[in-house]
């Protein structure tokens, strides 16, 4: 990747665009609850809790405005899911989308995968700037013909129209989870996909809906013997039979395809040996795994619980070979974060292009970065009042008891509504997006 | 293990209700915060039953730490039934704070204070006393006379208590995966009545909610006043009230 300056000292992030409405009262369904970049980096997809999924395209540079890197506008929007009824449980389905992700493209059109909890759903995205004109039977409005008054023959001709981008649904896998769908992940052969719920994760061929595969199953006979889950499930970048999933007690379960039809039995087993001496009623849930990436180079997995966020290296099942603090602050609040289920977020993370810097979420808007090589990190925030064109973000500090410095803000102001769950990295460019609540803000590097 | 630094006092008698009140204006001690960590545990599972499915990974995360308060409990002896009667809304207003509860033991055995933040804290603040000795834990202090007797009581039957929470946490994930949002009722026999009410009225909004979406069909989670205790009963109603609607139609 050249010209691409990971080290975080060189780096200097700056605003570029939010998008979604400034309105003080928050709309719940726009709020955005996942965030995904396609593999170019071209198109930046994001859904919301009212299902709907908006994609925006990145315009092209332009030599009149090189300091305005491409920004993204508005490609397509449109209804993922609806909300549905459950009539056997009677219960909702919401519509809230949990998860996208987008396959590698093959042709002129780009593909999807959107999923809430229970349907997963293949879109396909596609333009149409021509359209035919002078069909036989039918006149421009489309208005039948009357065969007998027709005297002659034409050919119908492609003509140039306006673009329109249209989303329509290509396949719809359904009736496939009992408990929610957590995750999704593409297969690195691009003929299958893996879905997670809590407690099973199904294997689908794109072609077959009215069938999957179940190559996980962790529910017990008894329900009452219940004490973990499945928290994520990810398909390792090149080998297409292995698979990672990562549980409520913190553990995370490399399977190999090959050896089972079933993988009840993993390869790899990686667990990291609790700390006696930090044990306490809230040390199972804050070990609860929220996110699991495979790195872009298949060797690292970077797995995100409650405070931490820790990099293992599949050749060692032990321990983490890397774990930074999140916001370790909160480790003495962790009782108001359980009365206020603040404790049960699900805090996302993800790497960057060359695997060098890693992000995640916090609260109060803040978002953190680590730089894996120079051991440094930075806390930013994604708010309006930095929302100036190209202002330079500046780092942010919480300061934990003693004198709070000017800049500083303390534990106790900080805003818990304000989350920041959902994060996406440019597959090879500077450029993060970062889903606030109902905004999404975008971040590029500074150029110099 | 936890290392406490606090004395643990047996209650043996009336002659030390006096004693205990004093320890009790003390800053909260850690029974009694891990019993407020209990009664809110077991407030929030009740509270999952919505119009949604529950999150069943946050389900089960609360219910592994009711177990672990309970193992703790059973292994420090200090085991006692669950105060039903002031587990309802009352506990919701009574959590003391439960800061101790967030010290890792080494910093409880260093005895670090950390300053309480809940309302009811403020009424023990300033006394920082070595002896704010442990009393029994109740649940409910404001009753303390009371509750400390039948405590005792209580504690002869360990056993049998141990059995019923263990029935009880049964029953929560029961109903976790039952079909009928009504079995939540079946969470707490002896509940207070006032709280059950409020229950068995929010099941009926829902359900009357539903109305709509059913195309005339009545949905099959309107609220019964059942106090039963098996999930096998609840079933027959709901068959009985199937077959009733299949019969009218």
């Amino acid at each position: 990747l050249a010209g691409f300056g990971n080290l975080m000292h060189d780096v200097l992030w700056c605003f570029s665009q939010v998008k979604g409405t400034i309105d003080i009262g928050v709309t719940e369904a726009d709020i955005i609850s996942t965030v995904e970049f396609n593999h170019t980096g071209e198109l930046l997809a994001t859904g919301d809790k009212g299902g709907r999924v908006v994609i925006f395209q990145r315009e092209q540079e332009s030599k009149n405005q090189p300091h305005r890197r491409g920004e993204y506008n508005v490609y397509s929007t449109f209804q993922s899911h609806e909300p549905e009824f459950d009539y056997l449980k009677s219960l909702e389905i919401e519509e809230k989308i949990n998860k996208i992700r987008w396959l590698p493209q093959q042709n002129a059109a780009y593909f999807l995968l959107s999923t809430n909890d229970k349907t997963v759903k293949l879109w396909k995205v596609s333009e149409r700037d021509k359209r035919p004109e002078g069909y036989n039977l039918k006149d421009e409005d489309g208005r039948l013909r009357d065969p007998s008054m027709i005297t002659m023959l034409r050919v119908p001709v492609l003509r140039p129209m306006d673009l329109m981008v249209e989303a329509t649904p290509r396949r719809v896998f359904a009736n496939a989870h009992t408990y929610h769908i957590n995750s999704i992940s593409v297969n690195s052969d691009y003929e299958t996909y893996m879905s997670a719920d809590d407690l099973r994760i199904n294997l689908w061929n794109f072609e077959i809906t009215n069938q999957s595969f179940n190559i996980v199953d962790i529910k017990p006979a008894n329900m009452e013997e219940l004490t973990e889950v499945i928290t994520a499930a990810e398909f390792h970048p090149h080998h297409c039979n292995t698979f990672v999933y990562s549980s409520s007690k913190g553990t995370i379960r490399l399977c190999d395809m090959r050896t089972a039809a079933l993988c009840d039995r993993h390869a790899k087993f990686f667990e990291e040996p609790e700390d006696p001496s930090n044990r306490s009623f809230f040390s199972e849930i804050i070990s609860s795994i929220s996110d699991v990436k495979f790195s872009h180079s298949g060797r690292y997995i970077m797995t995100r619980d409650y405070l931490t966020v820790k990099v293992w290296d599949l050749n060692m099942e032990n321990r983490p070979i890397e774990t930074y603090q999140v916001h370790d602050y909160l480790r003495s609040k962790l009782c108001s974060l359980y009365e206020n289920d603040c404790i049960f977020d699900k805090f996302e993370c993800v790497w960057n292009g060359s695997d060098s810097v890693i992000m995640t979420g916090s609260y109060n808007n803040f978002f953190r970065m680590f730089d894996r090589n120079t051991k440094r990190d930075v806390t930013l925030e994604a708010s309006r009042e930095n929302s100036k064109p190209r202002a330079i973000l500046k780092p942010r500090k919480v300061c934990v008891g003693g004198k709070r410095r000017k800049d500083e803000i303390s534990v106790d102001s900080l805003d818990f509504s304000k989350k920041i769950l959902h994060t996406a990295w440019h597959p090879s460019e500077n450029i993060i997006a970062v889903a606030a609540t109902n905004n999404l803000y975008i971040f590029q590097d500074k150029v110099n | 293990m936890f290392v406490r630094g606090l004395k643990r006092k047996c209650f043996d008698g009336e002659e030390d209700i006096e004693g205990t009140l004093a320890g009790i204006k003390a800053i909260p001690s850690y029974n009694l915060q891990r019993q407020s960590l209990l009664d809110m545990s077991l407030v929030k599972l009740q509270l999952c039953h919505m119009l949604v499915e529950p999150n069943l990974c946050r389900s089960v995360l609360i219910a592994n730490t009711v177990r672990q308060i309970q193992e703790e409990m059973t292994q420090d002896g200090t085991w006692q039934m669950i105060n039903t009667q002031s587990t309802g809304q009352a506990s919701l207003d009574r959590l003391v704070s439960t800061d101790i509860l967030c010290r890792s033991s080494r910093e409880q055995a260093e005895g670090k204070h950390v300053p309480g933040y809940s309302a009811f804290s403020k009424d023990f603040e300033g006394d920082q006393a070595q002896d704010s000795s442990e009393t029994m834990s109740t649940g409910s202090s404001v009753q303390a006379p009371r509750n400390l007797q039948s405590d005792v009581w209580e504690m002869e039957n360990p056993q049998e208590n141990k059995g019923n929470f263990q029935k009880s946490l049964d029953q929560i994930f029961e109903t976790l995966e039952n079909k009928s949002p009504n079995s939540v009722e079946d969470l707490f026999s002896e509940v207070d009545n006032s709280y059950y009410d409020l229950d068995t009225m929010l099941t009926g909004m829902m359900s009357n909610t539903k109305m709509g979406h059913c195309d005339g069909l009545e949905t099959f989670s309107s609220p019964t006043t059942t106090t039963s205790n098996s999930n096998c009963k609840s079933d027959l109603n709901e068959l009985d009230h199937i077959v009733e609607i299949l019969v009218e139609s």
